[in-house]
Formats: C-alpha cells, structure tokens, sequence
C-alpha cells in the first residue's frame, strides 16, 4: 500500500506524511508531564474536560496526539486505557492517529490493545541494551505502529552530531536488518537541546540537531525525523518574546533539513517572517553558531526585551493607580468591565451632575477609542467590547440621573436605525449602531421589519440627524427607493444613510439617489459609517453632500452608457442558445430517497466541523480568508480573540442548546419544460401539482457560451429520460433572538451580535452538511465522494444548490413553492415575511441539482419578452413580476 | 492444508471464484428447533433455533451438501460454517466448550466436499471462516459510558488463537477474516493468527474483508476505507476486500477505490442486492452477474463470490462470466 514507503498512519482517517507535506504537527497537551493542567485533570478523576483538551488539540490543527500518563502518583495503565477509551467515542478527535507516549512498556502495550488505527509508539531506544530494544520492537511491529525512536544507548544520551548519527544508524540496521521493521514506519528523536546555556559544549546543539537530521534523512532511507522544540529555548524561560521567535527559527531550519514531524505549541510561535530582524539574526547566530559572541550578544538583547517586558507587568497592575479617567480610558480601550463601576460611582461622587460622567468622564474615554479606531489601530470586535464597558456604565448611570429629574437635552446627534419592511436581517445594523453609539451619536434603533410609516413617523418625532437604513435581500433595496420617495414626497429633509449587504454604491447612486432631496450616503462598512456621520453632522456638510451628489451623478451617467453598451438578445433567441446537454448520454442517478424528509433537532455538534469560517470574520469587519486570518500582519490579532471568544460561545450555544437546529428537503421526479420545471407528485410522472419558473440569461454571448437558465440542467419532458430535483430548507435560528435580546438586556452588544453571527455561520454549516448527505446518501449521486471542508466551501462537489434571491435565481417568490411543496412553515416553523425574507433570519433554502454540468452563474437582465413571459406562466400580474425582478429589468 | 504456494500462483494467473451464502441455503432447508438440536443436545437447556454453527454438529450431511452445490457451480474456494465459532460469539449458546469442536468438525465437512471436486486443473480450497463476533473492542454499547468496552483485545486474542487452532487442525487451506465492522477486533483476529503461525511454524495465507455501514464508505467503528487498509498494512495478507452491506452495484465503487489503492489482491463478495421490505434478497443469478461483469471489465477483483442471499447458482454465474476473463487485476 505504501507505493512510495512514506510515513501512513491513521485514526479514522488516514494521515500520510509524503514528501509534500510539510511538517506534522504532533498535539501535547495531552501529557501529564507536560501540561499541568491535564495532569491535574487526570488526578481529579476529571476525564470529561480532560477529553476537551484532546478535542482542543485536534480542532486547533494537531494531526497526532501524544498521549502520555507517566506521573508517579497516577496508575498509568488504567489512565491510558480509560482515557483512549474515551477519545475513541469522539469522532472529531479519533480521526486522528493516537501516539502513545510512554517510558513504561506496560503503558504502551496497554495503549497497542485500544486503537483501531496505527498509531506510533513514542518511544523505544538502546538505553538498555539491544536485546530489550529488539523485544520491544518486534512487539510494536506485531501490534501494527510506527515508533519514535530516541538516539539514546548503553552509554547514554546522544549529545554531538557524531552520537546522534551513530546511534541512529545503529538502531535503524537492527530495525530494518534484524526485526524487519518498515524503515517509513521509523520517526528518529535526535535530541533537541537547549542553546545559549553559556556552556561551550552547548554552542552546537541545535546545529548539531539540524546536521544529524539531514544525516538522517540522506542516510536512512525512508526513515523520518522529529522533536520536541520548545526544548531548544529553556534558557529563556519567562522571556516569550525571545522564546517565540527562537521556535520559529528553529523549526524553520530544522524543517529545512527534514524534520518532518514534531512537537510544536503553536501558540508560542510567531510566523517567521515576522520575527525582528535584529532578533532573528541574533538568534540564528546563536542556533547555527556564527560568532563567538553569539550568546552573549542574545542575552544581553533578551535582558532588554525582558525589562521592557516586566515594565509592562508592572503596568498592568499599575493603571489601577493612574488617575480616574486615564482609568476609565484604559478600561473602555481595553474592553475591560472589572472596574468599570467603582471608577464611575468615583466619578459621579466628583462631579456635579451624573449627567456629567457621561459627557464628558465617559465620552473622553470613548473620543480615544474613536480616534484609535478610526486611525486603524483597534478592530471592530474591540470597539464592540468598549461598547460593553460603556453601556454597563451609563445603564448604572441612569437612575441617578432620573432621581436628578435632569430634563437636560442631549447634546448628542440622533441617529435613527431600521432594517426595512419585510426584512429580518440586522447584524450589521447592530454592529453599525454600537460603532455610532461608541462614537458619541444616540441611537434610536427601530429593530427589523420597520414599515416606512414608522420609521418616519419615529424619524420626526425624535427630530432624528440622520436616519440609517439596513437590510440584506433584494427586495429592501425597493423598499428603501419607497422609503426615499416619501421622504420627498413629505417634504422632509433627513440626511439618508443606506447600508446592508444587497445595497451598493451604484445601486444607490443609480435608483435611490435620483428619488430624494435630502442628504443619501451608502455607507460601506461599520468602520466608514462613523466617517460619514461625523461629516453629515459637521458644519462642512453642504460641501460634503455636493461631492456626493456630482460623484453618484457621475456613476449614474457612467451606468446608463455602460448599460447601452451591452447587447441583449431575444427570448426566443436566448432560448435556442440554451446550455446543452447530451441527455442520451448522460447518467442520471436514481434517488435513494423520494418525498419529504424533516430532520428535527439536528446535533449541533455535527454542524460544527462544517463551518465556514471567512464570512464570520467579515461579519465583523475582519477581512481575510480563514484560517490564515488569524496570522493575519494586522487583524491577526484581533481576529484570534475574536476566534477564541466564537469558540467558547459555540459550545455554551451546543452545550447548552442554545439554539435549535431544524431542516427539512425533498427529492422529486421532475423534468423540465423549456424554462419551467415540472415536479411530479410520484415517480409514474402522470400528475404534477408544482412548477418552479426558471429565468434564462439574455445578454448577448459571444463563441459557445450558452444563454443559461436552471431549467437546462434538467432532462426535458421529452427525452423520457426520468429526472429530479431536490429542495431543502434549514435553520438554526430557533432560540437565537431570545438569547439576543438577552444579552441586549444586560448591555451585552458583543456577545448580541455573537449569537447571531454564529447562527448565521451554523445555518449555512446546516446547508452544507445536509447538501453533503443528499450527495452521499439520500440522493447518493457521489457515493464515494470524499472532500474536507475547505473542498465542500470552494464548491468541489458535484451538483449546485441555488436559492431564490441569489442571482441565478433572482426571484423570491419561487420559495413561496418551496414552502408550500414541502409545507415547511407547519413543518418547520420557518417562515416567509411580506418581502419573503426567512424568519429566524438564521436559515437557508434553496433546491438541489445533481447533473454534472450544472453551475452557478449570474442571470444578469433581462429583457422585457422575458418579463411578460414570465408573468404569464407564473400566472402573476406584469405589476407584480416587475416588483419582484426589478434588480434585473433593463 | 494445502502448499500455500499453489493458491499464490494461482491468484496471478486468474481471478478466482468465492462461495455463496451459508445461511441463506440453510434458510431453504426450514429447520425446526428439534433438527437444530438433533439427538445430541435435545435437552439442552437453552433454545438452539438459529445457531447456525451448531448445524456442522446436528445436520452435517445438510452443510456438506451446501457445500457441494457451491463447487459443483464452480467455487475455486468455499468458507467453513463457523462465522460465529468462537468463544465469545458462543456464550450465547453457553457453548464455549464446543468451540474447537464445531471448528474442527466444520473444516472437515469442508474437507470432505472438496476431495470430491479438487483436481489439479482445478484446485479447491478451504477458507475458514472468522467471524468479528457479536461484541465490538473499540465502542461502547453504552451510550452513557462512552468509555466501557464489553470486550477487550486479550479476550479476543484467545478466543481467535483457539479458533484459529481447531480450523487449522481439521485442514483448512485460508483463514478467512471476515465482515469487519471493527478494525480492532480484525486486529486482534490477525494478531492470534500470527502467533499460531510463529509458535507452529507454518504460513496460513491470510483473505481479509471488511464491511461498510453506509455510503459514505466507513466501517461501524467509523474508519475510512484508507485508513481501515493502513490500520491492518502490517500484516502480510493474501488478499484485502468488501463484503456484505451492500450488493455488487452499491459495493463498486468501494472495491474500485480500494483496488486503486491496494498493492495486493482484492476480494468482493457482495449481497445478491439490497433486501426487500420483507427483508429477502430478491436480485437473481442474471442481474448479479451483469454487475459482477462490470467488476471484471474494470479489472478490479482477483477473488469474487456472494455473501447474503446469493445462492450456488448466482455463484454459477458468477464463475461462468470470471472464466471469459483471462485477465486479472495485475499485483
């Protein structure tokens, strides 16, 4: 099985460690003798939090875990035994190959007897002679494992390169020559000492480590090579800075040699590439031995970094003795609630009015968040948490203040927030008016689903600056354009600041802008909405809404002669030029499953693996691509709290069931008839009760590029070919607006905002997840598809899964058919508003096509023909076909 | 037991065929409770109907004849009746103490079929049968204890190595180690095996096959087929394969990737189809053996036949459309 004798280990799954990959990171946490906090676990009997910590590793990026129970005080049989038992019922952390770590060989062969997979034995050495060595090995062999092996013998510890090679030569020809052990199945450990000890003999440890692994790995065929890194830097204990950066370097080098496996905590790592130059070269010098100076010259810069460091401990006790408000300042920076009320009640106690804390103890401590906020050096998830702090102390404020009677006014801009009629979706909005709030604006938030009759009604009863408008399907763009008419029709001049998803630029210069008066600004993101109320609110704002207006002109100008440059084709025409499939040749795979399916209270737990990660991040302003966003330069940072702090929401929300999680999907016979599809009530294909109407590309393409409509992807009625179709629909929003508003209650914007997002994310894990069994199982059309998560989110699979609203399927009644084919508001409680938007806002629908050919793709305009067409054989009037395919007219 | 060596040659030369189903054609004879005991355990304290095994015992001429319908349709090997011949699986029956007996007896009943077919241009050989026994080493059967094990590797360790001993005893050629849903206990199957071949120094050839639970391709115990192959890769097999779960169309794309991956032969032995709603196996011998066709197009098995529901002439099929092949999958 190995073709090319590599490394293959497995748990559930399979681990190779080819000559690609890079470097296997080795899990050790698990360890008593290396994790206080395991080994403390373990005496405690506490093997459920225990499980957690393996759960850690593997989710954090380990693809083996080290498994070691050597403590004088426990019984390590029965800890191992207990323990790989337990870790063997938890999928997520058995995919992965266990390592059994051990110095007691009634430890390890215990361990041998519990694992399904081939594990790897760390580890055996000469120590004790080659008789032991032999036994021992011949044994590991038997029980199907790789093995660590120590370059260690008779006389001891392998400490130059010549030991280290000579030693490991030795133990490999008996391996390989004598007990027929597989050399790929061979990990060396060559010792990875500590450096700078200020002992010569020291000074060639690490270049030693790394010469005797190329020795290794050009002289031992197939064998492999890893270490325990954080060994090299034990001479800077509680220096991390230096302590970081030394274990970069080092794996650096040691992987450039061939170090292929290792022990690494990637939390005391920093990316290579971002280690001070003056650092990384004194460190080099130390580890490669180039200068005999070296050590000297590292400890004294070490000393440096280490007093600014104790400097900063210092601090970090110290601002508590700064003065009120550099104390308030700091606890609105950092985020941090601890102290927030004694500081305040010292505050109101000094000044003359509780009003005044607020104005101006309070809003200089927000000013400065602004200002670093602004200036791009605080992130969008800080500036939620100050929001915390902030709101705690006003909500401790205020019945102070009412006692006061203090009909004072506000000095404060108002800024009205709403998403729009028909609308449920408001994370943004929520983000956008805690950033406001933050920025000393006082907000009246509306809530969801906001008819425009309130919003202007609320808009001059609270003689509102400015009013922000938010939503996230495309019917809210229609309804703002409305909410803009009346504003003008009533003649009400309120600046307009439009926002959301769906919204755009172009699309508010070109449909919005030409229907008001008054101020319009689209705001893109949270970060910009301060920017623009801060110069909708200056005394400059005439200037500012003059640039605005000449540059949304602009766009619009530039939008009507790019439209008149593109051509469009007839119906008729797009309908010949459909995309083509060869149906008498294509392999149509009979569903498994037929009907309706609901899926009720689906384990979160499932759910959890296939989270796409990126649009969470984005959620909060955070722009990158997961994971490598967490060693993002800049928001790298922010974005691992921010990870952290999702992840322990994420299990409160499935420890604690927080949220529901229901779906529901159906699998029919249908065929398509020109550009509708037929759904057939049984697979004799006699009566059909439902049509989903499909909308066909119009825009004139050039070569052999099809006029696509989903209708294509479908065999036509009259090949007689039997096809089908799938829907689906899924939530995980049950529970969440509750909890929501709970932590809104308590002035919790953060953790809010949270819930939502997470959701969010959990719904469409929920779409992924069920797409991936429809594939698999239920329809079965890729049966032995095997693609991780990052495949399943860059669309590997075959077959598509378009929902209504999206753009190649821009029409949002066709869910009023998903809805009713599958009676999933009785069902499934998930509902459709006005505007057809899904409540609990966390869901997803849509419809499944298996055919090989099919794709996403852009429906872009359509042409008139169409939309009469259209309206005639979905039985609607021209009024209404034209309401709903608005963002797709001409 | 026959010279390893001429069954080495012959699965480079050929794909060869496998028997059918045991229980199915013993389905067929309707034994009552009373031909389950026969004379010998009539008063046996605890009901017998179903134990299968014990058929070797109380109706040999019944399991000698299944065997004959198998090699007179043309299986190159036959399984012994002992799937569930070991100690663990027989406490059921309070039967421990006649594990090395069925064994032995059932080999020989295999023994006696064969002599009656084997020739030289047709060599016939036994394979017994072993079974993954009715407990499971690496789950627990108790949700709320997910760290409890009904069995463990040592218990299962014995009671193969006695297994292991008595079919060796009564002359089977192979040691069939079989539907796996549990990596671990095929583990400690090949972990006896190997120590009866290193303490009497003999070399039985090893066939291993695996079960699936579903479609996405993984054991019970939750293995991918990738990592079910490396966790046995230290074991010197004759032959790597699938069986049961599903019927030859759904097992196909199971048995080509695994043959894409496999330096070493590949074994098939499917259901005759997915059971109906009366739980029967409805495929006939034809339909099987256009999907078996496609096996041997593709070039992916070295030894095929039938497990649930198929019977001695959906193995005739089967063997009439292998011996059109000359080719074999190349190892």
């Amino acid at each position: 099985m190995n073709n090319k004798k590599y490394l293959t280990l497995s748990g559930l799954e399979l681990l190779r460690v080819t000559a690609d990959t890079n470097f296997v990171n080795i899990g050790e946490r698990t360890n008593v003798t290396g994790s206080r906090k395991f080994l403390r676990l373990i005496e405690e009997d506490n093997y459920e939090e225990a499980v957690e910590i393996a759960r850690e590793q593997v989710t954090g990026g380990a693809q083996i875990i080290d498994i070691n129970m050597d403590e004088g005080m426990i019984d390590g049989v029965a800890a191992m035994t207990k323990f790989i038992n337990l870790i063997a019922a938890e999928p997520d952390i058995s995919r992965v190959p266990v390592m059994i770590d051990s110095s007691k060989w009634e430890i390890i062969e215990a361990g041998l007897k519990l694992i399904q997979g081939k594990g790897v034995v760390n580890s055996i050495s000469l120590k004790e002679g080659e008789v032991i060595f032999k036994q021992q090995a011949t044994r590991i062999k038997r029980y199907g494992a790789a093995v660590v092996v120590m370059a260690f013998d008779e006389i001891g510890q392998a400490d130059t390169y010549e030991r280290r090679i000579e030693i490991c030569k030795r133990s490999y020809e008996i391996l390989v020559n004598e007990v027929n052990f597989s050399p790929e199945d061979i990990i060396f450990d060559p010792n990875i000492f500590p450096v700078a000890t200020g002992m010569d003999e020291h000074k060639n440890n690490a270049l030693d480590f790394f010469r005797a692994t190329k020795w290794i790995r050009e002289n031992l065929p197939y064998a492999n090579v890893s270490g325990g890194v954080s060994n090299v830097s034990f001479s800077f204990r509680g220096n991390n800075i230096v302590r970081e950066a030394m274990h970069s370097a080092f794996l650096f080098h040691a992987i450039e040699n061939g170090m292929n496996l290792g022990i690494v905590n990637p939390s005391m790592l920093i990316p290579y590439s971002s280690i001070d130059n003056k650092l990384l070269q004194l460190i080099e010098d130390v580890l490669l031995n180039r200068r005999d100076d070296a050590t000297e010259n590292l400890l004294e810069y070490a000393e440096e970094v280490k007093g600014t460091n104790k400097i900063k401990e210092i601090n970090e006790d110290k601002w508590r003795k700064e003065s009120l408000q550099n104390r308030i300042d700091h606890s609105l920076v950092k985020g941090i609630d601890k102290f927030i009320l004694e500081d305040i009640e010292e505050a109101r106690l000094k000044s003359k009015k509780p009003i005044d804390v607020i104005e101006n103890n309070l809003m200089h401590g927000m000013n400065v968040v602004g200002d670093l906020f602004g200036s791009g050096k605080m992130f969008l998830p800080q500036v939620v948490k100050s929001a915390r702090v902030m709101k705690k102390a006003v909500a401790y404020l205020e019945p102070f203040i009412e006692k006061e009677k203090d009909s004072q006014k506000s000095s404060k801009a108002k800024i009205l927030m709403a998403t729009v009629k028909g609308d449920v979706h408001d994370i943004g909005k929520n983000i956008v008016s805690v950033v406001l709030a933050c920025n000393n604006y006082e907000i009246i938030d509306l809530g969801v689903m906001v008819p425009p009759e309130k919003i202007i009604s609320e808009a001059i009863n609270n003689d509102v600056d400015i009013i922000g408008l938010s939503g996230l399907i495309t019917p809210s763009l229609d309804e703002m354009i409305f909410l803009a008419q009346e504003l003008k029709r009533n003649n009400i001049d309120i600046p307009l600041m439009i926002g959301g998803a769906t919204t755009s630029k172009a699309h508010t210069a070109v449909k919005i802008h030409p229907e008001i008066d008054s101020g319009l600004v689209h705001v893109k993101d949270a970060s910009s909405a301060v920017v623009v109320a801060n110069k909708i609110i200056g005394n400059k704002s005439d200037l500012y809404f003059n640039e605005i207006n000449s540059e949304y002109k602009e766009i619009r100008n530039g939008f009507l002669e790019r439209k008149q440059q593109k051509e469009y084709i007839t119906l008729n025409d797009a309908r010949i030029n459909k995309f083509k499939i060869d149906w008498k040749n294509e392999k149509i795979s009979k569903p498994n499953f037929l009907g309706v399916k609901i899926i009720d209270n689906l384990d979160l737990n499932i759910l959890k693996d296939y989270i796409d990660w990126s649009p969470f991040f984005r959620t909060w302003d955070l722009h990158g691509r997961y994971p490598n966003i967490l060693e993002d330069e800049i928001v790298g940072k922010q974005a691992m709290e921010l990870f952290a702090d999702a992840q322990i929401m994420l299990e409160k929300i499935i420890s604690e069931k927080w949220l529901t999680a229901k779906g529901s999907f159906g699998i029919f016979p249908a065929n398509s008839i020109e550009d509708d599809i037929e759904i057939y009530n049984s697979d004799l294909r006699k009566n059909s009760t439902f049509k989903f109407f499909t909308l066909r590309q119009q825009s004139k393409k050039g070569g052999s590029v099809a006029n696509i409509a989903l209708a294509d992807f479908i065999a036509p009625k009259e090949t007689n070919i039997d096809d089908y179709i799938g829907t689906f629909c899924v939530s995980t929003g049950f529970g969440c607006d509750e909890k929501a508003k709970l932590f809104q209650d308590m002035n919790d914007d953060y953790n809010s905002i949270m819930i939502k997002a997470l959701a969010d994310r959990l719904a469409e894990a929920f779409a992924e997840y069920l797409h991936r069994e429809i594939r698999t199982k239920y329809w079965g059309y890729s049966k032995n598809e095997q693609l991780d998560n990052e495949s399943l989110i860059r669309e590997k699979y075959t077959g598509i899964r378009p929902a209504p609203g999206y753009p190649a399927c821009p029409d949002h009644l066709e869910k009023k058919t998903i809805w009713e084919l599958m009676n999933v508001e009785e069902k499934l409680g998930v509902k459709l508003t006005e505007n057809l938007a899904m409540w609990p806002a966390a869901s997803v629908s849509g419809y499944y096509f298996s055919n090989k050919n099919s794709k996403y793709f852009g429906l872009g305009k359509i042409k008139e023909d169409q939309l009469i067409d259209y309206s005639k054989r979905k039985n609607i009037s021209l009024d209404d076909a034209r309401k709903w395919l608005k963002p797709n007219l001409l | 037991m026959k010279n390893p060596n001429i069954l080495k040659q012959l699965i480079k030369e050929r794909t060869l065929v496998l028997d059918g189903a045991m229980g199915t054609m013993i389905q067929k004879y309707k034994f009552s409770e009373e031909d389950y005991r026969g004379n010998r355990f009539s008063d046996y304290n605890i009901l017998l109907k179903g134990n299968n095994d014990l058929l070797s015992l109380t109706q040999p001429d019944s399991i000698l004849n299944i065997h004959r319908e198998y090699l007179e349709a043309g299986a190159d090997i036959i399984m012994t009746n002992t799937f569930s011949s070991t100690a663990i699986a027989m406490a059921d029956y309070n039967m421990e103490s006649l594990v090395y007996e069925l064994n032995y007896e059932s080999a020989k009943l295999a023994k006696k079929a064969i002599s009656e077919f084997d020739s030289n241009q047709k060599p016939r050989f036994i394979a017994g049968s072993i079974g993954p026994t009715n407990k499971t080493a690496s789950m627990s059967p108790d949700v709320n204890n997910p760290g409890f094990r009904e069995v463990k590797f040592d218990d299962l360790v014995a009671s193969y190595f006695e297994q292991v001993t008595a079919l060796f005893d009564g002359g089977v050629d192979i040691l069939f180690v079989e539907t796996v849903f549990d990596t671990l206990n095929a583990k400690a199957a090949l972990y006896a095996i190997e120590d009866f071949n290193i303490k009497n120094s003999v070399d039985i050839p090893i066939m291993l096959s695996g079960t699936l639970t579903d479609a996405s391709g993984r054991t019970l115990s939750g293995q991918t087929l990738e990592a079910f192959m490396t966790s046995v890769s230290h074991i010197n097999l004759l032959s790597i394969g699938l069986n049961c779960s599903f019927g030859a169309k759904g097992l196909f794309p199971h048995i080509k990737k695994m043959s894409m991956i496999s330096k070493i032969p590949i074994s098939a032995h499917p259901n005759a189809g997915l059971p109906n709603e009366f739980g029967e196996y409805d495929q006939n011998p034809e339909q099987m053996q256009i999907l078996i066709k496609d096996y041997l197009d593709n070039n992916l098995v070295n030894i095929v036949g039938g497990c649930c529901g198929t019977t001695p002439e959906h193995i005739k099929y089967i063997a009439d459309i292998t011996s059109c092949y000359n080719q074999k999958k190349q190892v």
